[in-house]
């Protein structure tokens, strides 16, 4: 019983502490629960499709995809050619998705096959690659834009005259996707002042009496997200989902089964990628700033960390460890600094907490799957060694 | 189902296989019937891996040049180069170890990569693979394929909640579920599971059998070769020894068969030696060459090893309890990955162990190789590269390295506060035995590595040897080094055993071997102690031994409990 009781708790010991920590932080910030709301659902909307690119390959047991910052950088190119040719809205980021995809998809088949020749060593392999491929972007974006590769928007190059500023603004496409059905709950007297300022007849007005504030929700991208779940549940029930599964739990077995064990490893790597690049158009949408040199680099290791705050190991994730994930390690970051600053008077350690929990929250992470993959271990040949192990 | 009715399901033409100019198979030829149950019966090394490799085209044969002779299915000739081309031909393969996924269903396991599939338009605009599987119809076809095995096992339990002899049913019924599976390779199917499972899955096979699936039956457990197969086959040596039917065989003679090499000419001419008689000669021959241990009988055995395990990865001891006395060589053998291998190096504290381990009456501290060490044990390690050598260092530093790290020798200096190499006498002591034991090398700065295997090995030894050791365990003394090196090893550790009467622990796959060197051996059996003869006991009963080890259900076990006491007697 008390073995089970720990079991559960060294199972969920993650997201325990931060559902701990956040309920500290939540009343010393003096946040309102609107505002809380409003703030988590922007991020969820923002960051949950990065988020579920990671699953693919967890389930295809290659461990996180620290990759995924081949997508993003795909994805930014992608931005920054529709910058260049100012088509705005909905068809931007349409086009933008377009202009990704190949080179995500040419990014990941490199990728895949790099991890096939480092198999077992996956995790560390795709994060020192997501460097050599952000040296490749760099020089690109850097170097040949505008000079090779015909960018004709003078605001987006450097004064030498080639090169992409390290700033560029989206505002062609700014939270185009987020209010594309534009929704918002508030109550009957929110309702009114809304109107007044809005206008009748372009929102969804949702309103519920009890509620204070006001709240806006990306409905639009919500419904991506949705059918990306629907997508993930549809994919886990295909042959090829199951052939990742069984790949993901032994190799060696699929491989003597017949199943073509490198390709569906690449095969897994370029869905990762072509997503992770969606995800990071959609981040961006939202964020309505391009950082061309470091957008990519959080990318990977926020959304890692996320993931593993929901609950998901380097071997096991769910959609629901991904939400779970974002909610938690999102809900710190918004009250941390408040918190933060109310208890100490200093709203940096928020931004400090940050970094260092995200960090180490992907160390303690690895350090546990180690650790649980020896105990599994320990206890699989300890039953090998039948009675005789009591004496 | 045939293309020719006349011609054998499958025909072996003079087979053979050379591993680098190492002759593992020659001259096999047998052929097999639909419905037939076939026994393949041989020792570790008999070549029986080899010939199942070839017959299910596994990567390892073509990339080692092929194998001679032909093959020949339905009378055409057929030559597998892949696995999956043995499979689509109607061969099935169930190994030793289990290729389960463990967090799958029975189900998911059984219809692995074979998955019933729903019909959609995905699948016409790319694959099939992107179709999703259909649950209902797998579930199914997978209950139908167990219950053709006739146990009950849960389409939808997963393999990692199931007892091992679940696996071995999964792993059958995966097998039975390809509908053009028409011979089957069974490896080994029995090791894994208990009395009562492994007669369940005889049935079941003799079921298979009688629907026309032809049945290849690998197993050391003779009775039940002997109950389940309609022909047996012998190899020894990579070669077939015999194709009998098995009503013509008895067990023993089985095990003759596999293990007797003179033994077996004798046995046929002078088919029964009165045991009685035999056992007044092995006392005789035993005490002759134990005088040592006899005179000091009454005091405290060398080691006593009480309800020992140990957990090394393939070779696990289960309970092994045994005594060495002091002087003595004894021998520990049995098949490979049944934790002969263990026994040693978990005394040493190499691999997690438990149980008692007295030296000289005196407790041993286990899991610390430091305090085995400390007692004066040496150890020779079967890993003569990985743990044994220094590869990359001379031969001085090789041989006194233990000794300077566990009994400050060979070093000058104040203890604890400055201390340095003797290179002085580490060389004067390495060229004592590189002369004592003819080690080939250009002197004591050559590396280890540039040595051959056996010269490797005798610098191993020497590296024990210097230790000045009351207990030698050595491991695999003569793995993979040439003839004329292996008497020479044996003959040292003969001669240092007479010398300074140290006692010698032998740990080897080869039983004559030990047969030759040893006062007495013990066999291991999953684990545990099958049982101690002495040396000159005839090589059957070590082999009943070996193979008994598997079934103790066979009726002639007392008489080699008899053995076992007795030759506990003599020690």
């Amino acid at each position: 019983m008390i073995r089970k009781l720990f079991d559960i708790i060294a199972n969920n010991a993650v997201p325990a502490v931060f559902i701990l920590i956040s309920a500290f932080a939540i009343p010393l910030s003096g946040f309102s629960a609107s505002y809380l709301v409003q703030e988590l659902l922007t991020r969820i909307g923002r960051n949950s499709f990065l988020i579920l690119s990671l699953l693919i390959p967890i389930m295809a047991g290659m461990g996180l995809n620290f990759g995924m910052v081949l997508g993003a950088m795909a994805g930014q190119i992608g931005l920054l050619f529709i910058c260049d040719w100012g088509v705005v809205g909905i068809p931007g980021m349409v086009l933008a998705c377009l202009i990704g995809t190949p080179i995500a998809i040419v990014l990941g088949i490199f990728c895949g096959h790099i991890l096939n020749r480092a198999k077992g060593r996956e995790m560390v392999t795709s994060y020192i690659l997501g460097f050599f491929i952000n040296g490749v972007y760099q020089m690109v974006v850097l170097y040949l834009m505008g000079w090779v590769i015909p960018i004709t928007n003078p605001n987006l190059l450097l004064s030498r005259g080639y090169g992409v500023r390290n700033a560029v603004s989206l505002s062609g496409i700014r939270t185009v996707l987020d209010n594309l059905i534009p929704t918002v709950i508030t109550n009957s007297e929110g309702a009114k002042q809304f109107l007044n300022i809005n206008g009748a007849g372009s929102f969804f007005l949702i309103q519920l009496p009890f509620f204070d504030g006001t709240i806006r929700i990306p409905l639009a991208t919500f419904i991506i997200i949705a059918l990306f779940c629907v997508f993930i549940v549809w994919f886990r029930k295909t042959k090829l989902g199951q052939d990742m599964r069984a790949i993901g739990q032994s190799q060696s077995v699929a491989d003597s089964a017949g199943i073509p064990v490198n390709r569906t490893r690449i095969i897994a790597i370029v869905i990762s990628t072509v997503l992770a690049c969606y995800g990071q158009i959609i981040y961006l949408q939202n964020m309505g700033t391009l950082n061309t040199y470091n957008s990519h680099d959080q990318a990977g290791m926020f959304s890692i960390a996320a993931l593993l705050i929901g609950g998901a190991s380097v071997s096991k994730a769910s959609i629901t460890n991904v939400f779970v994930g974002v909610i938690l390690f999102h809900l710190m970051f918004i009250v941390a600094p408040m918190a933060g600053k109310n208890l100490i008077g200093e709203a940096q350690i928020g931004e400090y907490f940050r970094v260092f929990v995200s960090y180490g929250i992907i160390a303690i992470a690895l350090v546990l799957h180690a650790w649980k993959r020896n105990r599994e271990r320990e206890a699989a040949r300890r039953s090998l060694r039948g009675n005789g192990g009591n004496a | 189902m045939s293309a020719n009715n006349n011609a054998p399901l499958l025909q072996l033409d003079h087979i053979g296989k050379e591993y680098y100019g190492n002759r593992v198979l020659s001259d096999i030829s047998f052929s097999i019937e639909p419905g037939e149950i076939l026994g393949l019966v041989g020792e570790n090394g008999a070549g029986k891996s080899t010939l199942l490799n070839i017959l299910f085209g596994m990567p390892v044969i073509t990339s080692t040049g092929g194998y001679e002779g032909s093959l020949y299915l339905d009378g055409k000739h057929v030559h597998f180069t892949s696995p999956t081309q043995a499979l689509a031909a109607g061969i099935g393969m169930v190994h030793q170890e289990f290729s389960l996924i463990p967090g799958f269903t029975a189900t998911e396991n059984i219809l692995l990569n074979r998955e019933v599939l729903n019909g959609s338009l995905m699948s016409f605009v790319f694959s099939d693979r992107v179709s999703t599987l259909d649950r209902d119809a797998m579930r199914q076809r997978a209950a139908t394929a167990i219950n053709t095995l006739g146990v009950h096992i849960s389409p939808d339990m997963t393999v990692n909640e199931m007892p091992v002899g679940y696996k071995q049913f999964i792993e059958i019924a995966r097998e039975i579920d390809r509908k053009n599976t028409r011979l089957l390779f069974l490896d080994e199917p029995t090791a894994v599971l208990t009395e009562t499972e492994a007669e369940i899955l005889l049935i079941a096979l003799k079921k298979l059998a009688k629907s026309g699936i032809a049945i290849v039956f690998i197993s050391h457990r003779l009775a039940e070769v002997k109950e389940l197969c309609d022909r047996i086959l012998v190899l020894r040596d990579g070669r077939l020894i015999t194709d009998q039917r098995s009503e013509e065989l008895s067990t023993r003679q089985i095990a003759s068969l596999m293990v007797g090499r003179e033994s077996l000419r004798k046995e046929e001419i002078v088919p029964e030696i009165p045991e009685q008689a035999l056992e007044e000669v092995n006392v005789d021959e035993t005490l002759g060459t134990t005088t040592l241990a006899k005179k000091k009988k009454k005091k405290k055995p060398a080691l006593k090893v009480e309800h020992l395990w140990v957990d090394m990865p393939g070779e696990t001891v289960r309970d092994v309890s045994f005594e060495v006395q002091k002087g003595e060589i004894f021998g520990i053998g049995g098949l490979a990955g049944h934790g002969k291998l263990g026994i040693p190096n978990g005394i040493m504290g190499l691999y997690p162990a438990g149980g008692k381990v007295r030296l000289f009456g005196k407790k041993l501290t286990l899991n610390k190789p430091r305090a085995a060490l400390g007692r004066k044990m040496a150890f020779v390690s079967e890993d003569r590269r990985g743990v044994g050598l220094l590869l990359d260092e001379p031969l001085d530093w090789n041989i006194t390295f233990t000794a300077m790290q566990t009994q400050g020798r060979f070093l000058i200096g104040i203890p604890y506060i400055f201390q340095m190499r003797n290179e002085m006498a580490m060389a004067k002591e390495t060229k004592k035995f590189i002369e004592a034991l003819s080690i080939k090398c250009t002197g004591p700065g050559q590396k280890a590595g540039e040595l051959s295997g056996g010269n490797q090995q005798k610098v191993c030894l020497a590296k024990a040897f210097v230790l000045r050791p009351d207990i030698l365990l050595i491991c695999e003394p003569t793995r993979g080094i040439d003839i004329g090196a292996k008497t020479l090893v044996l003959d040292t550790l003969k001669e240092y055993n007479k010398e300074h009467g140290t006692t010698i622990i032998i740990t080897s796959s080869e039983l004559e071997e030990l047969r030759s060197v040893c006062n007495r051996v013990a066999i291991v059996g999953e684990g545990k102690i099958a049982g101690v003869l002495p040396a000159s006991s005839p090589a059957e009963d070590f082999g009943m031994l070996m193979l008994n080890a598997h079934s103790r259900a066979t009726n002639e076990e007392d008489e080699y409990e008899n053995a076992e006491q007795d030759g506990e007697k003599i020690a």
